[in-house]
């Protein structure tokens, strides 16, 4: 038997490093709408990333910045956020969406 | 390698044996649930940790389910860990076994047959560890106290061997063997360590370390599922001649060797050949060698690895032989023959069309007796020489 596939896994098991391609289907495009961060309300406190299920808030340095290409649009971060600093926007309102 | 030193002989039940055996593989983490027939097992392992002779930590959980699921996360976290079960437990586990072998994480689980839900019996039977051979572990059914000991040491060089990662479940006969004492040599703990050191020079594995967010037996949607499956199928196929492998190097330095994947018992100038497993092959040896006596060209195959299935040694131990008699103590729903004799006709085209006979006996704590087994040679015997024979036939319905 020829094996062609190209390994996506370096371990036998199935270990994947979450800073990297999260080997998941494209979970992003699930989204009806994005979290929108209106930095100047931003304390950089960190809740939305440690609450944010699929962990695709990364850190910015002075704010958490999300990564469209996992984020589902489930709005915890937004639903956390002590401050309000964040807006569930539907995608419709945006060109890429 | 040099040979380990002769250890203390102690008459203990196989419950006590398969405590003693984890112990002295020093689990770092250990949970288990209490059950019949496995109980006194779970109590001898806790007993070892509260006196200090182990030094592990006991998770109490509050059920199987649990127990496996902790075994898990220790086990991916880089622990050598142990658990242990029986029956609706295993049954209880279902999900996490699977959870287990996907994530290839090295669990160590001994299991004393019990038969399963739907009819309440509190009694020996293979169906457990039957009912769970897709969950991807490796299977091993064990005959008599002494191989439950050298199993459970060898079930760790294999589990946690780099080309292996898989969990391996030492499986033995419930009732029988859990609270049969007999005489078993208990190897001294400084030559398990020594048997156990290779693995410490293998280069160390992935592990869940706090900090570092890395996922386990996630992500594995389209191609990473496929891969993941390949890569698990291949290593299930790898442990066939590594089960061979350590048993010969067990063999060299404790002195007991177990024939690694299958044994093969008086099978080489064999005409006709019985296939059985676990505790009741000791009586099934005894009445080959009484028909040997008598001029039946008769041998046994006891099986040792159920998962993966060794269909290659069953081949070349059964090729050529006139007639093939297999004794299941578990029934297989769907199928009318016992699922081992099942599995073993799906090696039909290489073994040679010879009548394979299916006996389904020892259910419920029923004896597999020495009648039985004469009876089953009979008619084997009668099948090689051309007489029709019965394709499935359920002893204790028949008495």
């Amino acid at each position: 038997m020829v094996i062609k596939h190209k390994n996506i896994f370096k371990t036998e098991s199935s270990w994947s490093n979450t800073d990297e391609k999260l080997l998941c289907l494209d979970t992003g495009s699930w989204r009806t709408s994005r979290p929108v961060l209106d930095k100047d309300k931003c304390n950089y406190c960190g809740l939305c990333a440690l609450y944010c299920p699929p962990q695709c808030m990364k850190d910015a340095g002075d704010h958490y910045q999300v990564d469209l290409a996992y984020c589902k649009g489930c709005g915890i971060c937004a639903h956390e956020c002590p401050r309000d600093a964040i807006t569930m926007v539907p995608e419709g309102e945006f060109s890429d969406g | 390698m040099v040979s380990a030193q002769k250890g203390q002989v102690m008459v203990i039940t196989g419950n006590a044996v398969a405590a003693y055996g984890a112990m002295l593989c020093r689990p770092e983490v250990v949970a288990a649930y209490p059950i019949t027939p496995q109980s006194e097992l779970a109590e001898q392992l806790a007993q070892f940790v509260a006196n200090g002779v182990l030094d592990a930590e006991y998770v109490e959980v509050e059920g199987e389910n649990s127990a496996m699921n902790v075994v898990l996360g220790a086990s991916v976290a880089g622990a050598r860990v142990v658990t242990a079960t029986s029956s609706y437990g295993l049954v209880f586990m279902y999900d996490a076994l699977q959870e287990a072998s996907g994530f290839r994480a090295p669990i160590v689980m001994i299991n004393a047959n019990r038969e399963t839900p739907g009819i309440h019996a509190v009694s020996s039977g293979q169906q457990d560890m039957i009912s769970a051979r897709d969950t991807g572990w490796v299977q091993i059914i064990v005959e008599n106290d002494q191989e439950i000991m050298d199993q459970i040491i060898m079930a760790y060089r294999l589990a946690e061997d780099k080309d292996i990662l898989l969990p391996t479940m030492v499986n033995y006969d419930g009732f029988y063997l859990s609270y049969l004492a007999e005489a078993v040599e208990i190897p001294r703990i400084e030559d398990v360590d020594g048997f156990l050191a290779p693995l410490k020079k293998q280069p160390p594995r992935q592990k869940l370390v706090p900090g570092l967010p890395i996922g386990c037996g996630s992500h594995g949607m389209e191609m990473g599922y496929v891969e993941a499956r390949y890569k698990h199928c291949q290593a299930l196929e790898r442990v066939k001649g590594k089960v061979d492998e350590i048993d010969k190097l067990f063999g060299e330095y404790f002195g007991r060797s177990y024939g690694g994947q299958i044994e093969e018992y008086r099978t080489d100038d064999a005409d006709i050949v019985l296939v059985t497993s676990g505790s009741a092959t000791g009586t099934a040896k005894t009445v080959v060698d009484a028909k040997r006596e008598a001029g039946v060209k008769v041998g046994l195959v006891k099986l040792r690895l159920f998962r993966p299935f060794p269909a290659e040694r069953l081949i070349s131990a059964l090729k050529g032989k006139k007639a093939i008699g297999v004794i299941d103590r578990s029934i297989c729903f769907g199928w009318k023959t016992g699922p081992i004799c099942t599995e073993l006709k799906a090696l039909t085209a290489d073994i040679g069309v010879v009548p394979i006979l299916s006996y389904i006996d020892g259910l419920a704590n029923l004896d597999i007796t020495v009648p039985h087994i004469e009876r089953v040679i009979d008619e084997v015997s009668a099948a090689a020489r051309g007489k029709p024979y019965q394709d499935v036939t359920w002893i204790p319905m028949e008495e």
